[in-house]
């Protein structure tokens, strides 16, 4: 008994992890670095013969090596109710595999879907994408397997297969863990999706933030190169902006320019990638493949889910909660089990007050909707989205007019400037939101001058403000090019209906 | 200088669409892509000056000038928000001084056991005012 396995995920190696390793091998003891499970809060979680110790600082090694720190240990790790209550497919190795070897990979299954679409043919591949109703886990929920084949049947000598692991929305870590814990499970998807839609080259366009992620992907292509040949692939580092996970505006800066947004039409599946047929699908989508194209894959994953959300989705829990990480579920959890049983309540012991789901794009939701069921068309029925599948818990001691004007600030710092709703409207509605929280504002020196005819003198009420700011969403939501200025009117306008008291306003000021 | 420069971009002479890589390499290798750095990139790859500029000047990572000083990134996104970061940046910035940079960054992916900070390649999770503010003085 003297094999201790521990994560080399980056959150495990943040809260301390590498003092943890050297403390047990300098008792002499072999550590395995293994992906996470993630159960974020008990990280560094030690695991011996699957028992379970966390979090564990360094100064606690001793006593685990004797089978002691009782106070630390959760027992059996699999057997835990974070882990045991959910339905892992996508996340089916973490914590049971080496990251970088291929030996466990193997032996976990990997290479199957791989083997078997070289086996049907590509036909059969996107039949059985199809008949799995895999929707794209970036945010959009497009059908992965028509994306797949209006490149296949679209016209050009050279494909790609883009996978966007542009992952920045806040509150969410899905991607990074899959490549930092199952980056050949990564690789195995944009394989069979080269094989299906007659791809050679695939780029990971991966954020600059993400360096243990970047480190990993690189290995892991190594080693599997041989493995997908003749498919090639290779990880390109963002440069620290949020757009870029737009993908048009990723093909711009895997292209080499700025990351500008592009009109669609033309569909990056006909003109994407240096103006060739290309798949652009999130990290998610790509991991979810080789699962699906195992035998009978299709069919159970479509049997899952509820409506026209099949499958599994992997939730982040962030925020301020007890128990955050990683919860791969099916559609159909309510955000109150999320939050109250899964996630176990705030860590700060208050009352929950609003959850963001789906990043700094995504609305604010009240406590009353809690009981709405995870699922696209739900969420869209309730203007709100699922996005990546984070979610952010915030306590009663939240602003939510400060965080309707963080909204409008993040997208003005954000934008790619390209169109007019995002690029202005944001800095507008950050002054409009100042303006009601000061209360209205008086006409400046300007603005009184004699000559200055066509400026309104009268005074803005609260009411008139707030109808500004309705009207300024609308044009964002319906003017922008892309998700960014379109969406960023969903945490706004969602703090302004449920907490109009936040804002200094009445109930009656704020039309439903 | 000119020498890696040229070393750089003939470094990713066999990638499609390789101005991000090799800034990305002059700013971690150079630190600060320059008007004058600018204008050889794009002569070395047959781009515009204007072309290259338009590129740098559009993403947070590259640099126009060079700064000698420590950086300490610190999320500031909605999940570090909901975990107390904004109190903490009064501190922090006091900790800072004239003597370290601190920037700001959306989201390092370590949502649920913030708040975050990153120096380098290091990360550093589940940070109070105290264990913040000795990151920064010790930067």
């Amino acid at each position: 008994m003297t094999t201790v396995r521990i994560s080399d995920d980056a959150v495990t190696r943040a809260c301390g992890a590498d003092k943890v390793v050297s403390a047990f091998e300098k008792l002499g003891w072999t550590v395995e670095r293994v992906s996470s499970w993630g159960m974020h809060w008990l990280e560094p979680l030690v695991e011996v013969n699957g028992v379970g110790w966390g979090p564990v600082t360094a100064d606690r090694v001793a006593e685990i090596a004797e089978g002691k720190a009782d106070d630390l240990c959760i027992g059996p790790v699999a057997a835990h109710p974070f882990i045991a209550s959910q339905q892992r497919l996508t996340f089916a190795r973490a914590g049971k595999t080496r990251p970088l070897s291929l030996d466990d990979y193997a032996a976990t299954g990997g290479w199957a879907g791989l083997d078997r679409a070289r086996a049907i043919g590509g036909e059969r591949v996107l039949a059985e994408m199809i008949q799995s109703g895999l929707r794209g886990r970036g945010g959009a929920g497009f059908p992965a397997g028509i994306k797949w084949q209006t490149v296949a049947k679209a016209s050009g000598e050279r494909k790609y297969v883009v996978c966007n692991a542009d992952e920045g929305d806040s509150g969410t870590f899905a991607d990074r863990m899959v490549m930092e814990g199952d980056p050949f499970a990564l690789i195995e998807g944009m394989a069979i999706c080269a094989h299906a839609v007659g791809a050679g080259q695939g780029y990971v366009y991966l954020r600059s933030e993400y360096p243990d992620a970047i480190a990993k992907m690189n290995a892991a292509i190594d080693l599997a190169a041989d493995r997908i040949a003749p498919f090639r692939m290779e990880v390109r580092v963002g440069a620290g902006a949020y757009v870029c996970g737009e993908e048009t505006s990723l093909l711009n800066s895997l292209e080499g320019k700025r990351g500008e947004v592009r009109a669609k039409p033309p569909l990056p599946a006909l003109q994407g990638l240096f103006g060739c047929p290309t798949v652009v699908n999130n990290v998610l989508t790509l991991a979810a493949v080789p699962h699906i194209l195992t035998d009978g894959g299709a069919e159970a994953y479509e049997n899952l889910g509820m409506g026209r959300s099949k499958g599994t989705m992997p939730i982040q829990i962030a925020g301020n909660v007890k128990q955050g990480g990683l919860y791969e579920t099916a559609f159909g959890v309510t955000l109150r089990e999320l939050v109250y049983d899964i996630a176990g309540g705030t860590a700060s012991g208050r009352p929950a007050k609003a959850v963001q789901v789906g990043g700094p794009l995504g609305a604010y939701i009240h406590p009353d909707q809690f009981d709405i069921a995870f699922d696209y068309e739900a969420y869209t029925a309730a203007n709100a989205l699922i996005g990546h599948g984070g979610i952010v818990v915030f306590d009663d001691t939240a602003d939510m007019a400060a965080l309707a004007r963080f909204a409008m600030t993040f997208c003005a710092a954000e934008s790619c400037g390209k169109c007019t709703p995002c690029r202005i409207g944001s800095v507008r509605g950050m002054e409009i939101i100042e303006r009601i929280l000061a209360g209205g504002r008086k006409a400046d020196a300007v603005e009184v001058l004699p000559q200055m005819h066509n400026v309104r003198d009268a005074e803005r009420s609260l009411e008139e403000q707030v109808a500004l700011l309705e009207d300024l969403c609308e044009t964002m939501k319906f003017g922008s090019l892309c998700a960014l200025g379109g969406f960023t009117p969903y945490p706004v306008l969602s703090a302004l209906r449920h907490w109009p008291e936040d804002f200094g306003l009445t109930k009656q000021a704020v039309p439903a | 200088m000119s020498i890696s420069l040229e070393a750089i971009v003939a470094r990713h002479a066999d990638r499609d669409g390789p101005l991000l890589p090799i800034l990305h390499d002059v700013q971690a290798e150079i630190g600060a892509i320059d008007a004058g750095t600018e204008t050889r990139i794009a002569h070395l790859l047959n781009l515009t000056r204007a072309e290259v500029h338009g590129v740098v000047s559009f993403y947070h990572d590259f640099k126009a000038q060079a700064d000698p000083r420590p950086v300490v990134h610190i999320c500031r996104a909605e999940a570090c928000q909901a975990r107390g970061i904004e109190a903490m940046m009064p501190a922090v910035a006091a900790a800072a001084g004239d003597r370290v940079r601190v920037e700001t960054v959306y989201c390092l992916g370590l949502c649920s056991v913030g708040p975050n900070a990153r120096i380098g390649d290091d990360l550093h999770a589940r940070l109070d005012e105290g264990a913040l503010t000795k990151l920064v003085e010790r930067a």
